[in-house]
């Protein structure tokens, strides 16, 4: 089955780092695409721009994803884009890193209830258009942190396997309506998010000898949208360098 | 706008939806179950969808468990309603 042509594409956390490399990747595809942002108008903007000036179609929508009504929020963006949102990629992430024994309630908290919480309200909401219409692509932006350790993230890689688990079962329950939920897990990508980390340091340890690039995240993300990876379900597709191999 | 409720219009919708998840018309009875049509939890969830968006009448996850035949899923839908 091909994508109805009125199908919008939301990418949560979309103003700048990966979100806003998904959104101009789906809008190249020829997806219209909602911009989500929460704080940075700027970025949002300036995104909606470069997909304009390329010939697609996009608008900026402000929500902050742990809070709000998604069913209102999905009804705003149908009707500011003309159709029902038929791609929803949960990337708004945050990290607030600590060793286990320092990190605080509201630390682990304000993870989950950022990085997971969100995906799979958002995702139960979308997926009655989605049921609906007999097509519909989530694709839940995860990490390698999360399948393999890293010290200092036991909040970040719970979420994150969370949103790996959450992936594969939904994936299951909605196969049989041309629905296909499933992951990316980008490694070590250049982003706000890793500008204060080692990177030296940590590009040693991945087999590719670099960090990724945003774009090269929207890549994956663009295929697993495609029209071609509709028989694609409930898996997880890393974007690491070698990393999780 | 929602549609009024008559088991007249709700049996219309149900028996117009059943056969989108692959159930034969010629099978769908008032008495015949979800079991035997081999309707399903997923199904069932659409179906409430389908109800939910023509009348406005919410089916909650407990109650639709509990339904077994065609006749009770038009039944709750009308006791929702009224
Ligand atoms: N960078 C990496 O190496 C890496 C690796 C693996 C996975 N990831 C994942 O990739 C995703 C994107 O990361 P990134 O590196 O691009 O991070 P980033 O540059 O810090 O961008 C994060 C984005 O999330 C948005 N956001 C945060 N909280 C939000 C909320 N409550 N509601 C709506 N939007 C919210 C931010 O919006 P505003 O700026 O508008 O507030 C921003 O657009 C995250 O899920 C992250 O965990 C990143």
């Amino acid at each position: 089955m091909s994508r109805p042509e009125n199908a919008v594409a939301l990418v949560t956390g979309a103003s700048k780092g990966i979100g806003s490399a998904i959104a101009k990747s789906l809008a190249a595809d020829g997806w219209a695409v909602a911009v989500n942002y929460r704080s940075d108008e700027a970025g949002a903007n300036a995104a909606v721009k470069a997909i304009e000036e390329a010939g697609g179609t996009a608008k900026a929508i402000h929500a902050d994803v742990t809070s709000g009504d998604g069913k209102a929020l999905l009804k705003q963006i149908e009707d500011d884009l003309g159709g029902p949102v038929l791609a929803l990629v949960n990337n708004a992430g945050v990290a607030r890193d600590n060793i286990v024994l320092q990190l605080t309630d509201e630390d682990w908290d304000v993870v989950i209830g950022t990085n997971l919480t969100p995906a799979f309200r958002l995702t139960r909401d979308a997926l009655r258009p989605m049921i609906k219409a007999r097509y519909g692509r989530v694709i839940n932006i995860a990490s390698v942190v999360g399948p393999r350790a890293n010290a200092g993230q036991s909040n970040y890689a719970a979420a994150k396997a969370g949103l790996i688990g959450m992936t594969k079962t939904i994936a299951a329950e909605v196969a049989r309506r041309g629905v296909t939920v499933n992951a990316v897990a980008p490694g070590f990508i250049a982003t706000d998010m890793t500008a204060d980390l080692a990177t030296d340091e940590i590009v040693k340890a991945i087999p590719a000898r670099r960090q990724g690039t945003p774009e090269e995240v929207a890549a994956a993300v663009r295929f697993l949208a495609s029209d071609d990876a509709g028989y694609v379900t409930g898996t997880t597709l890393y974007v690491d360098g070698g990393m999780s191999a | 706008m929602a549609n009024a409720i008559t088991e007249e219009a709700v049996q219309k919708t149900v028996y117009e939806a059943l056969p989108q998840f692959g159930v034969d018309e010629g099978d769908i009875t008032r008495e015949a179950t979800f079991e035997d049509l081999d309707v399903d939890s997923l199904d069932l969830a659409e179906l409430s969808q389908i109800i939910e968006d023509e009348y406005g009448v919410a089916l909650k996850g407990d109650d639709v468990g509990k339904i077994k035949t065609v006749g009770d899923a038009i039944d709750l839908v009308i006791q929702k309603g009224s």
